[in-house]
């Protein structure tokens, strides 16, 4: 792991350990014997034995057809993310105000370029191509985190993606881990162990910056006010309006609701504002000793639908980004699949 | 302190080149990869810069030599601070950059001076692999498809004359550059020959930047790198 030679001040209240528990879960269920599905069995029937088992499901076997197509939105989706994901941050680079923090930020950019093929892999195990999904993203047929479409003002907004960006999602990957589909849930270890090292360094940058000059310490604040609301928003609309929840739990793809997301998030993050010195901008926000959690103000749900429908303040710059580095690298991919193709043939003639 | 700073200086900014890319190529996999290579020259910068601070004993460290030196005080060459241009011109600077820092780095590892020969020793190894990634790509351009090998042969054009200055004799120095001109010729030669390409002949060739006057890239380079580190001067990062 890249640029985490350091002493951070870790964010109280991480959720590694639940990671880890996932983790040593899916080794034992991996060697708990599945017992094989019988012939001429009743394959549907097979496959809820498997979910209900808390067993995984891997590519060769049976699924229902709505299983694979749920899977195969939320898994690309999830992999357009960490690619669009990685301008925001990506725009810091070149600014990163030491060299310290510039090996750090472009490793952590670097990851996420990372995340997004592991997933597109996991994505192809479903029988689509990272092709074919690279071109839903770009024709807008296929969306990404709404997230993305804010934009990054200062350098105290690498710092709260970090914490606040990367701690949502980790929030809502860390039941992932334990999703029914053994290749996500593989890939979704493997993806939050990194993302706990982002939000680990997105908390040291803005602890450095609320303990360093008023300047400083006012662009951390500016920058916490600008991400709180949109990173609440990122657990999607509340569990009232969510259309896909109720199947993908009885599917265990998804083990928690929004709602429950969301709140798991905020309780996270009060403790970890207070270590910070900074202030979450929420009024309403207090504990409730009867619902041992927070009380808080819910995002601005028809904003994040504006997002949603490409409105948001960056949708278009995003996507034409993504679209252009995508259109100037044409001649160089062609130029890659001829050389492979005539070296492959050289190959042949000698053989 | 000269010597460290100018190839510091060199990884320095071929890193902030490079890392322009980052969200741009070609490929995804093109992205990890140009990252990577980012990121080793940065690695090798801080090692670099920081050794050359030491040796100033004016107490600069790593950021104060990065983030707050003007253009005319760098002395990095020329080849580095070239604009990216697509993605073949950007291949061409990296073969030309590769292909001279492998035995730049390997002579260093063996040089006198034990801090500069761990800096080598670790930094070839990473530059053999940037090499290599290199020569495949200028490989896949230039025998790739009919227009591939017309950038990737414009690209070579344009970038081989900043090869000149690499390779400026520097008798004093811990390696003397003037000595492994013959290993870069023969390893890009075979290079462009296998890539169907062909070496330019030069008549012109620039130098300057090992005295600090450098094409006029440069300082747009510097504003934006180190506009928030000059905006908040003496504070923690
Ligand atoms: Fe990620
Ligand atoms: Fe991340």
């Amino acid at each position: 792991m890249y640029g985490n030679d350091f002493p951070g001040e870790d964010p109280p209240g991480g959720l590694l350990g639940e990671v880890e528990a996932a983790e040593v879960a899916l080794r034992a269920a991996a060697a708990r014997d599945r017992g094989a599905a019988e012939p001429g069995g009743d394959l549907a029937a097979y496959f809820a034995e498997v979910v209900d088992a808390d067993q995984k499901i891997e590519p060769r076997d049976w699924m229902p057809e709505a299983y694979r197509r749920t899977l195969i939105r939320q898994i690309a989706q999830h992999a357009h993310s960490e690619i669009i994901g990685m301008q925001p941050e990506g725009n810091w680079i070149s600014r990163a105000p030491s060299l310290k923090r510039k090996a750090i930020l472009l490793a952590k950019v670097q990851d996420e370029a990372g995340h997004g093929l592991y997933l597109y892999a996991a994505a192809e195990t479903l029988g689509v191509s990272r092709d074919e999904l690279v071109d839903l993203l770009l024709s807008g047929r296929q969306k990404y985190s709404s997230i993305f479409n804010y934009p990054t003002l200062s350098w105290a907004d690498v710092g709260a993606i970090g914490w606040l960006v990367d701690g949502a999602a980790i929030v809502n990957q860390v039941p992932l881990c334990r999703c029914s589909y053994g290749p996500y849930a593989r890939a979704m270890i493997r993806v939050c162990k990194e993302e706990s090292f982002h939000q680990r360094q997105g908390y040291e940058i803005l602890h450095t910056l609320a303990h360093g000059t008023p300047a400083q310490k006012a662009m951390a604040q500016d920058s916490v006010d600008r991400w709180w609301y949109p990173s609440l928003a990122m657990f999607g609309p509340p569990d009232g309006d969510s259309t896909h929840s109720a199947q993908s739990m009885a599917w265990k793809i998804k083990r928690f609701s929004n709602d429950e997301l969301r709140q798991r998030f905020v309780d996270m993050c009060v403790g970890q504002a207070e270590a910070l010195g900074l202030r979450i901008p929420d009024p309403e926000l207090r504990w409730n000793d009867d619902r041992q959690a927070y009380d808080f103000t819910q995002p601005d749900y028809d904003e994040l639908m504006q997002v949603i429908n490409g409105n948001g303040p960056c949708n278009r710059q995003r996507m034409e980004h993504r679209r252009r580095a995508h259109r100037e690298g044409a001649w160089v991919r062609e130029a890659a699949t001829a050389y492979a193709a005539k070296r492959a043939e050289k190959e042949k003639v000698a053989a | 302190m000269d010597f460290a700073l100018a190839l510091g200086d060199d990884a320095l900014i071929a890193a902030q080149r490079l890392a322009e890319w980052t969200t741009r190529a070609p490929e995804m996999e093109e992205d990890v990869a140009l990252a990577n290579i980012a990121l080793d020259q940065l690695g090798a910068a801080r090692l670099l810069l920081s050794y050359a601070g030491e040796l100033e004993g004016a107490g600069r460290d790593e950021d104060t030599l990065a983030y707050l030196r003007d253009d005319r005080e760098f002395r990095n060459c020329l080849l580095v601070e070239l604009p990216n241009g697509d993605f073949a011109v950007t291949m061409a600077k990296l073969l030309v950059l590769a292909a001279y820092q492998v035995p730049l780095y390997t002579a260093l590892a063996a040089c006198p001076d034990e801090r500069l020969a761990a800096i080598g020793a670790k930094a070839r190894k990473e530059s053999a692999y940037h090499l290599d990634h290199a020569a495949l790509w200028v490989k896949r351009l230039g025998d790739g498809t009919e227009e591939s090998y017309r950038r990737m042969q414009a690209g070579i054009d344009q970038i081989w004359p900043y090869a000149d200055e690499l390779f400026a004799a520097w008798p004093d120095a811990p390696v003397d550059p003037a000595t492994l001109r013959s290993e870069f010729d023969d390893t890009v030669t075979a290079v462009l020959a296998e890539a169907t390409l062909t070496v330019p002949e030069v008549a012109w060739t620039p130098a300057g930047g090992r005295d600090g006057v450098h094409t006029e890239h440069l300082s747009y380079l510097l504003a934006e790198m180190q506009v928030l580190h000059r905006a908040h001067p003496g504070v923690r990062w």
